[in-house]
């Protein structure tokens, strides 16, 4: 026989096999070559919509042309600018993380963080003046998703907040980030007390003019790098990002110094910078978001391009369904806690950086980040577990963003809701806690997964817009 | 008396598995009742039926635990099932190494792999094998209840990528000198087949093994190839590798009764390849198997093979009807070709006409043969060459009808079926106190050994034939003519 299609007739077959075990033993018995599957059925999708969707006769070109363009994005920060010039915010107007919500279904720390944005932008006197406004008409709220940004935790963004700017050279996107407050009492874990507005103030007048100066003598300053390069050295990007903020701070520091801005300013800027260990973040986000934006809008591709939360409901898109959000009630996070904090004070899932997952950083990379497992609540083989997990439910793997303690493989990038649907393996994030109190600020760090219902949901969606055949 | 019902998300283990822990858990000394299964609706019904309540929010992914026993023994019960669950096989695992959870993954990293093999439950066969047909490999489908348009659309991709899909439903195949699931240890040799019967290939493989002929390829297609929906697709496939591999000389291809129009597409094939085929579609007027092997081995060698036959002794014909408990369609499909055309109508849940329909537990008063292999049978349980027992409780009630005159059963041996089926029908045959015919299918080289068997069968009553047609003419002979309108 010529045809290689049909070499199981000529040689003596090697056998991958997936179902009842009595088959596989009687392989065995024959000492065929055997690989077993550990298939399980759909734990919450609906079959007759997996089954749909993977027949699409589009999927396979649509995924593959989604993935390709994922991969090929790059990320260079160009420019620092305040938000109501660069994403045209007026005031009253307000960007926030994860899918849409209206006040009344806000969290407490997502209407911490608003009341705190009212006060920052001089619209409210204080936290009762703020909460009227924001319950009445004369506010605008809308998700960052929708304005090429994304914002960690509550992820709120006033016109007078600077942001990162950032394009994609290849694809030509743009995505737009706010700066980095970190850890502690900061707005957005949702505190808004006096130094968390005073910092604000500190980082609109001091903070982003300088950076601005700094980014803009150095024209670009090549993110992707600095991520592969993080990736390598105990970073996983979303809950770490020690290596890739010191990376930065090295690539900007020269054009800091030559920048003309006063000593004692420069030291603080310097400080700050360096001293959060989360500054990077910021960047990660954007690069990862710029990456699934070129991802987006292939018809019949099963790619998530975003996973995001409000901090009362936990949404995803699709590539091959626009922008359509589909949702669910978002998870409690379960990992270490603060001081006194426990889980009764923690509130939902909360944040755009599920982005990072969304590429394969944060939890899908753990294995390259083993000391983020203590912080996390997880243990060193739980790390590399997970990010060999994750390359169940992903599309492929990334050229450039490697992981070498499993042999530098490209991180697992480009979830498939298909894989997740027929698999049941929701995938990992790592994250930070907020308390549910407005005004709280972060109680903790650690684990989450996404509702199931988002991924039933998409599929469904998918299934529904997959042209009918004969 | 303690009822323990409990619901499980997230396990999952097939259903074999779960019945040899549910037959270890009712073993347990005090336990009246348990049953660990799968929530099917089927497992649902049936642990209803055994008096469990509080069932109702059970999904079908989720673990059924359900367990009757005195009040001390709940707990040596738990504990014994979790013991038999946890040496249930799985899939084993450093703590580092993730298995593959489907096809595709899988089968990216078992880049050498050339075939998969899908015995997952018909619903969830789709996913699976478009991963393997995608990927450029040919699939074995087990699974039966797998819908047809499914079947179609695999198949129509197949023949675009030049690969092969065995089945669905497909029981047997040898390929590559590898047996996969139901199928006998066979000699190789130069003659292939082409099957859209899993229990009429072993028939026919079985034949030539007596008669010293091997096997070079036994490709299975699944029973509905042949239908008009999916129109022969695998079958022409499979024979056009077949004519092209050079191990192989003579070509048979087997069926249930197929549609003229499918089959005349299918001969057409036949007649432009080079090697000599020939067709074996059961029927009213067509060659039986053996009489197809037979024909074969007289145009090899001169002379008629003679079939094997155990524990024939003589037996006085015997007013009443025909009983036919099967496992195997095709066998029942011929068993019913031949009894019909001596002893007129019979009835089946897979009958020759759609006039002739019975439901598989209705008390007949006329000659019957029912296929206990059927897919509306096997939904969530074992087939009954894994697990015979489903059959006993039939021939329990034959037995004690005086209208039944004589009792023909099949019994596959091989690979995969029950290692010792005469254990557990012996006994019931020997309290059948009427003829009781068996055919049984399978080589002295095959685990269970054919000889051993039939000597067992044999002990218990039965007389034992290696050829299906010569067993049903056997029971047509002990049914007194005239006995049934």
């Amino acid at each position: 026989m010529t045809d290689p299609s049909y070499s199981f007739l000529r040689d003596e077959p090697v056998i991958v096999s997936a179902g009842a075990a009595i088959f596989d033993e009687a392989l065995h018995g024959q000492a065929v070559p055997l690989t077993v599957v550990d298939w399980a059925p759909p734990r919450f999708a609906d079959s007759a919509h997996i089954a749909s969707v993977t027949s699409d006769p589009r999927r396979h070109a649509a995924n593959q042309q989604a993935l390709d363009r994922v991969l090929t994005a790059r990320s260079e920060l160009v420019d620092v600018r305040p938000a109501s010039e660069a994403l045209g915010l007026k005031p009253g107007q307000f960007l926030h993380a994860g899918p849409p919500i209206t006040w009344d279904r806000a969290s407490g720390p997502m209407r911490g963080a608003l009341i705190g944005a009212m006060i920052f932008e001089g619209l409210a006197a204080n936290a009762e003046d703020a909460e009227r406004a924001l319950a009445g008409d004369n506010v605008e709220l809308d998700s960052c998703h929708h304005h090429d940004a994304v914002g960690p935790m509550a992820g709120v963004i006033s016109p007078s907040m600077w942001v990162f700017e950032l394009r994609d050279p290849v694809h030509g996107g743009t995505a737009y980030c706010s700066l980095n407050e970190g850890l502690g009492k900061v707005l957005r874990y949702g505190a808004y007390g006096p130094e968390v507005i005073d910092r604000l103030t500190w980082m609109s007048t001091v903070l982003g003019p300088a950076l601005q100066t700094a980014v803009r003598a150095a024209k670009t300053v090549d993110c992707a790098t600095i991520l592969a390069q993080m990736l390598q050295m105990g970073d996983e990007g979303h809950n770490r990002n020690r290596a890739g903020t010191l990376m930065l701070l090295r690539d900007l520091l020269p054009h800091l110094v030559a920048s003309g801005v006063p000593a004692r300013d420069l030291a603080e800027v310097c400080r700050f910078v360096g001293g959060n260990d989360h500054f990077f973040l910021n960047l990660v986000m954007p690069t990862a978001k710029l990456a699934m934006d070129a991802g987006r809008g292939v018809p019949g591709s099963s790619l998530v391009v975003a996973m995001a939360r409000n901090g009362t409901d936990f949404g995803i898109q699709c590539s091959g369904t626009g922008d359509q959000w589909f949702t669910g009630p978002a998870n409690k996070p379960e990992g270490l806690f603060l001081g006194q904090y426990g889980p009764d004070d923690a509130n939902p899932d909360i944040g755009d950086s599920a982005i990072t997952e969304t590429i394969g950083v944060g939890g899908f990379s753990m294995a390259t980040a083993p000391a983020i497992v203590r912080l996390v609540g997880g243990d060193v083989n739980f790390a590399l577990t997970t990010s060999r997990k994750m390359y169940e439910i992903t599309l492929g793997e990334h050229p450039m963003y490697s992981i070498p303690i499993l042999e530098f493989r490209g991180i697992p990038c480009g979830i498939d809701a298909l894989a997740v649907a027929r698999t049941g393996i929701l995938p990992q994030i790592n994250t930070g806690m907020a308390g549910a109190l407005a005004g709280t600020g972060q109680v903790g760090a650690g684990l989450v997964t996404p509702p199931e219902k988002c991924f039933t949901d998409a599929v469904a969606a998918l299934a529904a817009a997959r042209p009918s055949t004969a | 008396m303690s009822e323990h019902v409990e619901i499980r998300s997230g396990v999952y283990r097939d259903s074999v598995a779960l019945l040899q822990v549910s037959k270890h858990v009712a073993a347990v000394a005090g336990v009246e009742a348990a049953i660990i299964a799968m929530a099917t609706e089927l497992n649902l019904d049936l642990a209803r039926q055994m008096g469990f309540t509080g069932l109702d929010a059970a999904e079908p992914a989720d673990l059924l635990i359900a367990i009757r026993c005195g009040d001390d023994v709940l707990e040596t019960a738990l504990t014994e099932m979790e013991g038999a669950m946890a040496s249930s096989p799985s899939v084993a695992a450093s703590s580092l190494e993730v298995p593959a959870h489907t096809v595709g993954a899988a089968l990216r990293r078992a880049d050498e792999a050339t075939l998969v093999l899908l015995s997952v439950p018909g619903a969830h066969v789709l996913p699976e094998a478009l991963d393997a047909l995608e990927a450029g490999r040919s699939v074995m489908i087990f699974s039966d209840n797998v819908p047809i348009a499914h079947e179609v659309l695999l198949k129509e991709l197949a023949a675009q990528r030049g690969l092969l899909v065995m089945g669905p439903d497909c029981g047997t195949a040898i390929v590559g000198g590898v047996a996969l699931g139901f199928a006998n240890v066979v000699r190789r040799g130069d003659v292939g087949i082409v099957a859209a019967s899993g229990t009429g290939a072993q028939q026919l493989a079985c034949l030539l093994d007596h008669a010293g002929i091997g096997i070079s390829q036994l490709i299975g297609v699944g029973g509905r190839d042949l239908r008009a929906e999916v129109a022969g697709r695998s079958t022409i496939q499979a024979l056009s590798a077949l004519d092209a591999d050079p191990g192989t000389t003579d070509i048979i291809v087997v069926s249930k009764p197929a549609p003229a129009e499918v089959t005349h597409a299918v001969r057409a094939v036949a007649e432009r390849l080079s090697t000599r085929v020939t067709f074996c579609v059961l029927g009213p007027g067509q060659p039986t198997m053996s009489d197809t092997v037979s024909s074969l081995v007289q145009s090899r060698h001169g002379t008629s093979p003679k079939w094997p036959a155990v524990g024939v002794r003589e037996q006085q014909p015997r007013a009443g009807r025909l009983s036919g408990i099967y496992s195997g369609g095709t066998l029942a499909d011929e068993a019913m070709v031949i009894a019909s055309s001596r002893l007129g109508e019979v009835r089946s849940n897979i009958p020759l006409s759609p006039g002739l329909l019975i439901g598989p537990n209705e008390r007949a008063s006329t000659h019957v043969v029912i296929d206990y292999g059927d897919d509306e049978l096997t939904r969530g349980r074992p087939h009954p060459m894994i697990d015979p027992s489903i059959r006993l409780e039939r021939i329990a009630m034959d037995a004690a009808d005086p209208s039944c005159a004589v009792i023909l059963l099949d019994v596959v041996l091989g690979h995969v079926a029950d290692p010792d089926p005469a254990a557990t029908l012996a006994p019931a045959l020997r309290a059948a106190g009427k003829p009781v015919i068996v055919s049984l299918i399978g080589t002295e080289a095959d685990p269970q050994h054919w000889s051993r068997t039939a000597e067992a069968l044999a002990d218990a009553g039965a007389e034992v034939y290696l050829s299906n047609a010569q067993a049903t003419a056997r029971a047509v002979d002990l049914v007194a003519e005239g006995t049934v309108a």
